[in-house]
């Protein structure tokens, strides 16, 4: 797994350590989906400290992530969006809407108790 | 000496990675600030991908250039895919017809300091970017 996904108690904490191809988005997905059924997880916090890039398709699948973790009854948390990144991003027009975002990993539990 | 040259054949999802990781180390030569080196990166992430959905295959060159005492990057990414024949549409923001998000193009001009596009039905795209460092 490229992005390594850590249970602790409800909660699964999915950390991105370099930079990610579109297909390890998708299997970052894939495995959260199925993680959230089978832990019975109620929050997901995704840190993207390491990201290099919120592009569109980065974007699309973190709002996708989010989405499908709702359905399946998990909140899911974005922490860590270096400033750079996030000003790009802007600049892009991309958003997160209905997405929580916390500054770091703490940050982002606390949201989630 | 090092080259101030890079070009970049986009095939997979994997070479949109190493185009703009490439990018980066090269335009770090060049004093851009760490929000101007993500802003390149992510303009080239844009057009390497829309090689990859749209076009199948292409290139991304980068250069370091020089001109009447301003120092920049210049982005050139062209592929011989299927063209697109209504340019003005492209670049609205929403306009997609993969059903994304439709902002990588005027994104991508928002992002750098000039920008066209050329393009040709059945012969390919060709989009031009610059970005000069601010002084
Ligand atoms: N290299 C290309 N070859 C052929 N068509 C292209 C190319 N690049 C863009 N297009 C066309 O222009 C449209 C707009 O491109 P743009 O990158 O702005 O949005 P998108 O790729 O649809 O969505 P997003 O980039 O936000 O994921 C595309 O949907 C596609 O139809
Ligand atoms: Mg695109």
């Amino acid at each position: 797994m490229k992005v390594p996904i850590l249970k602790q108690g409800n909660i699964l904490i999915a950390t991105i350590q370099s930079a990610l191809t579109d297909n390890d988005l998708l299997s970052l997905q894939d495995n959260l989906a199925h993680q959230v059924i089978q832990y019975r997880s109620q929050g997901v916090v995704i840190d993207i400290t390491e990201l290099d890039v919120m592009d569109s398709f980065a974007t699309r699948t973190l709002r996708n992530i989010a989405n499908i973790l709702k359905l399946r009854g998990a909140k899911t948390i974005i922490v860590g969006m270096q400033p750079d990144v996030a000003f790009a991003m802007v600049q892009l027009g991309l958003t997160l809407p209905d997405i929580k975002t916390a500054r770091d990993l703490d940050e982002g539990l606390t949201l989630l108790k | 000496m090092v080259d101030d040259q890079v070009s970049i054949p986009i095939l997979t999802d994997s070479d949109i990675v190493s185009a703009r990781q490439q990018a980066r180390e090269l335009a770090k030569r060049f004093s851009f600030s760490s929000s101007e080196l993500a802003g390149i990166a992510a303009a080239i992430s844009e057009l390497a991908r829309n090689i990859v959905s749209y076009a199948t295959q292409g290139t991304v060159n980068v250069s370091l250039i020089e001109e009447a005492n301003k120092k920049g990057i210049l982005v050139i990414v062209e592929d011989q895919g299927p063209g697109i024949s209504d340019i003005p549409l492209a670049m609205q923001d929403g306009y997609s017809t993969s059903n994304s998000l439709g902002l990588g193009l005027p994104g991508v001009k928002r992002l750098m300091d000039s920008f066209e596009i050329q393009s040709e039905i059945g012969k390919g795209t060709t989009v031009i970017v610059k970005k000069w460092v601010l002084r």
